[in-house]
């Protein structure tokens, strides 16, 4: 067997669990271009940031001509126009200042900060839901069904259709993962492909509903938006509440879940959490540093040949950002590899940077500090059955696809 | 005492004293003992306020959204320090290292920080600057006053001065209904700033959200009536515009006052210091045991020229203050200077302006992403055939590439593409700066035209 290329070790399955001996190998050569045609992969912390910030990037497909499929990259089988995260200005500015303009300040300040009690009451009932069992699995029974719900309540889908809107997200987020992309015929992308359509329509009709009785929810405010660049489509609506679900659910997932395991990898923290929640601000935080939801930007192109560390990108390569592997650049971070919420210096590449950094980072941030601080007080001795973890195949969105542990009890 | 030895009994045992209790001052006093001083420290500040923020008071204070008592400064640290609040410094006997106080205490130094600041320049004719309803902003004091009178309900506001002072004033009397004119002596908002082509942009700025705004006019004067409060104010065109509220924005003057006859190279434009913030004294020689941080400071930038800057930027206080401090206490190899690349901000009519480098040297300008006419852009300033500075409209995120540009001279025009470069953007244009021989409304950034290798003094009033 010949050796394998580092990229392809870094995406192959088996370095999943921990990845990061590999990113160390990757940031050795700053710029990696390992095959023809293959992507350029830039892992230092300065250059990652630096790339973010510079207006000869694209996140538009259309400046992307490296051919062949790029098996990490997001299939846009939806049928929609491209969301925001997909395209340039100035057509991204303008649909994601509409969709801000409901989402945070300064027109919607109030948006995620009043759902607080909400989040509060969504884990609450997941965590009594445990009920006595001795052995549960984080994932299918708090951190997956966690974010779905709360996106349900932020867009505006009634409670009493969440079960039917749950119902079409599973199919569709199950095909996300890269191992049943190959082949579209599998049973799991017929399903979603199925599950798309129904997800599509049925947020027509509900948007439909949304701009001729407005109500205080994001589907209302963007089919309905007065502000100074209007309202969205109704396909860029959908496309926006795809874009919203879809990016915000496995991404919360694995915060979640990463948050988890890396606190019973780091007992001492566990406890501190358990006595002190206020300190999830701060867990939160390295979290995104240390095991990064979004182990790196694989869509990005440049509109130029750049030059980067005596390396030429060409016009239409393709770049990917590993923004994992700079998050552990010791060039910027002292002790890189070393879990340590009391870091004071934390600007992590955890929620990415520039005009692509993460839209729904304040609801994250919020959702996993209030699902951690929960799950730290009252699961009684929760203890790793297994460590690593299986994990899910997609190396961007990396994380574990159950996290069973056995607990002693709940507490009230 | 040797020199090592010098620096370890300052360290453990010195006397620090600090003239200027805000942001440069308690940042500087931070780094000190964050980096080990354990000696003795002593704050002085004329306001008998504890270390606020500034940038608030012409924007949210002025809305009635934050309390003008709730700017205080968030603390990085304890700094175990003398406080003389309330206090101004008043004289400076550089032999003696001592710090004259106007309660007639003299404070005893080893090391002397000066970061007084600017004050607002207040309206030259004293008897009109007098009158009931004309203000300044610049301190608390003066926020809690506008807001007070804000919130009264004038028939109108006058603002005299379209700087980014006068704008953001403007910008908070609109956001609350109230009429506002506002008076400029060039041809546009921002001009001193920012140049022609972006002060047009501004100028439509202010006219959309509904600003009398007068530009290539001079007030004349202003008048009060029989109990002594403003009424009017008079303009070189012969117009006269009623109102019952002035406020002077003609930018800031430095408070060098109380260093007069101290010895040290300071004037109306500012204390000089060398890139290590250690002050000159009148003769040109450096001294070694005064520094000078924050507004106040004017110091020789590499990357202009060796030109001495004064900044009247926050970030450039936080950072000037960290590089004196920690200067303070060091040996001369273990020295750093301050580098720091030019960069502000302001928030107007909804809009978010953010600059960095200094665009007043630049010559030209091109719109690189973006686009005049919907007020949201980047344009970036050339000089000499290369990138001097940038500015953005509603476009902070990219101002980061443009800042690295700046700082490895790169080559202007810019001629690789960007994303959004709309064909207006493809050539640059002339930036459009006013004379600088003519005094304009606080420009940001001020140009000594003093260097080593260009030996010119250059003309520029002190006053208005």
């Amino acid at each position: 067997m010949t050796h394998a290329s580092l990229l392809r070790r870094i995406t192959d399955f088996s370095s999943r669990a921990d990845p990061y001996p590999l990113y160390e190998e990757l940031r050795r050569t700053p710029v990696l271009h390992e095959e023809e045609d293959g992507p350029y992969a830039v892992s230092s912390y300065y250059d990652i940031q630096s790339l973010l910030h510079d207006p000869r990037i694209s996140s538009d497909a259309a400046h992307l001509t490296a051919p062949g499929v790029d098996e990490l990259s997001d299939p846009e089988t939806t049928g929609l126009p491209p969301s925001f995260i997909r395209l340039d200005p100035p057509e991204h500015d303008r649909l994601r200042r509409i969709a801000n303009s409901s989402f945070g300040p300064p027109h919607r300040p109030h948006r995620i900060d009043s759902l607080r009690g909400e989040l509060v009451r969504i884990v609450t009932e997941l965590v009594d839901g445990l009920g006595d069992a001795r052995r549960i699995d984080l994932v299918d029974q708090v951190a997956y069904p966690f974010p779905v719900t709360v996106i349900c309540r932020l867009l505006g889908v009634p409670r009493e259709d969440e079960p039917r809107f749950r119902a079409w997200v599973d199919p569709i987020v199950a095909a996300l993962d890269p191992e049943s992309r190959n082949d579209p015929e599998a049973p799991v992308q017929r399903a979603a492909r199925e599950a798309r359509v129904q997800l599509g329509m049925y947020l027509a009709g509900l948007v439909e509903q949304r701009a001729r009785e407005p109500r205080d929810d994001m589907l209302s405010d963007l089919v309905g938006g007065d502000g100074p660049d209007g309202s969205m489509s109704m396909m860029e609506v959908l496309s926006t509440a795809v874009l919203l679900l879809i990016a915000g659910h496995e991404t919360t997932v694995n915060l979640i879940t990463n948050g988890m395991l890396t606190l019973l990898r780091h007992p001492e923290y566990l406890e501190r959490l358990r006595e002190d929640p206020g300190l999830s601000v701060k867990i939160v935080e390295e979290l995104l540093r240390y095991e990064p939801p979004v182990q790196l930007l694989p869509q990005r192109t440049c509109i130029t040949d750049i030059e980067l560390r005596g390396v030429t990108i060409p016009k239409g390569a393709r770049i990917w950002l590993v923004l994992a592997a700079g998050n552990r650049d010791p060039e910027r971070f002292k002790d890189p590899d070393r879990f340590d919420p009391d870091r004071a210096d934390l600007e992590h590449l955890g929620f990415g940077s520039g005009i692509h950094s993460c839209f729904g980072a304040p609801l994250a941030r919020l959702e996993t500090q209030i699902a951690l601080a929960e799950l730290a007080r009252r699961l009684d001795g929760p203890r790793l059955v297994e460590d690593p973890p299986p994990y899910r195949e997609n190396a961007v969105l990396r994380g574990p696809r159950h996290l069973h542990l056995d607990i002693d009890g709940v507490r009230p | 005492m040797p020199a090592e030895q010098f620096h370890e009994w300052l360290r453990r045992e010195g006397r620090i004293v600090v003239v200027g209790a805000s942001l440069a001052g308690l940042r500087a006093a931070e780094t000190l003992r964050a980096e080990g001083f354990a000696g003795s420290l002593t704050m002085i500040g004329d306001e008998p306020y504890q270390p606020y923020d500034r940038p608030p008071l012409s924007k949210a204070v002025l809305l009635g959204k934050a309390s003008p008592d709730r700017t205080e400064l968030p603390r990085r640290r304890g700094i175990d320090a003398t406080w003389r609040l309330g206090v101004a410094a008043t004289g400076l006997d550089m032999a003696g290292k001592r710090v004259r106080l106007a309660d007639g205490d003299e404070v005893p130094y080893d090391r002397l920080l000066i970061a007084t600041g600017v004050r607002a320049r207040p309206w030259p004719k004293e008897e009109e600057a007098q009158l009931d309803g004309v203000c300044v902003l610049r301190t608390r004091d003066d926020a809690v006053r506008l807001h007070r009178r804000l919130k009264a309900a004038p028939r109108r506001v006058f603002v005299i001065g379209a700087g980014f002072t006068g704008s953001e004033i403007a910008s908070a009397c609109r956001d609350q209904g109230i009429p506002v004119t506002v008076a400029e002596r060039a041809d546009a908002p921002l001009v001193g700033a920012l140049g022609g082509v972006i002060g047009a942009v501004a100028a439509e700025l202010h006219r959309d959200n509904g600003v009398d705004l007068r530009t290539g006019v001079m007030v004349t004067g202003l008048e009060g009536d029989s109990v002594g409060r403003v009424r009017a104010a008079h303009l070189s065109d012969g117009s006269v515009v009623e109102t019952d509220v002035v406020v002077v924005a003609l930018g800031a003057t430095r408070n060098t006052d109380w260093l007069a006859g101290s010895g040290l190279g300071a004037g109306p434009r500012g204390v000089a210091c060398d890139a290590g913030c250690r002050a000159f004294d009148f003769r040109g020689i450096v001294t070694d045991d005064v520094f000078v941080a924050g507004d106040v400071a004017r110091s020789p930038h590499p990357l202009f020229g060796y030109q001495f800057l004064s900044l009247e930027h926050w970030g450039n206080a936080v950072a000037q203050a960290e590089v004196a401090a920690h200067n303070m206490i060091s040996a001369s190899s273990d020295r750093i200077p301050h580098l720091w690349v030019p960069a502000f901000w302001s928030s107007q009519f909804g809009v978010n302006i953010k600059s960095v480098g200094v665009p007043s040297m630049g010559t030209e300008i091109m719109i690189t992403q973006g686009s005049l006419a919907e007020r949201r852009f980047v344009g970036v300033y050339g000089y000499q055939g290369r990138v001097i500075a940038a500015v953005s409209f509603d476009n902070t995120r990219w101002l980061e590439f443009y800042e690295r540009q700046i700082e490895r001279g790169a080559p202007f025009p810019v001629e690789y593409p960007t994303v959004d470069r709309r064909p207006e953007g493809r050539k640059p244009v002339p930036a459009d700066f006013p004379d600088p021989s003519l005094p304009t409304h606080g420009p940001t950034v001020t140009l000594s035209g003093y260097s080593p290798a260009d030996r010119r003094l250059v003309f520029t009033p002190a006053r208005h």
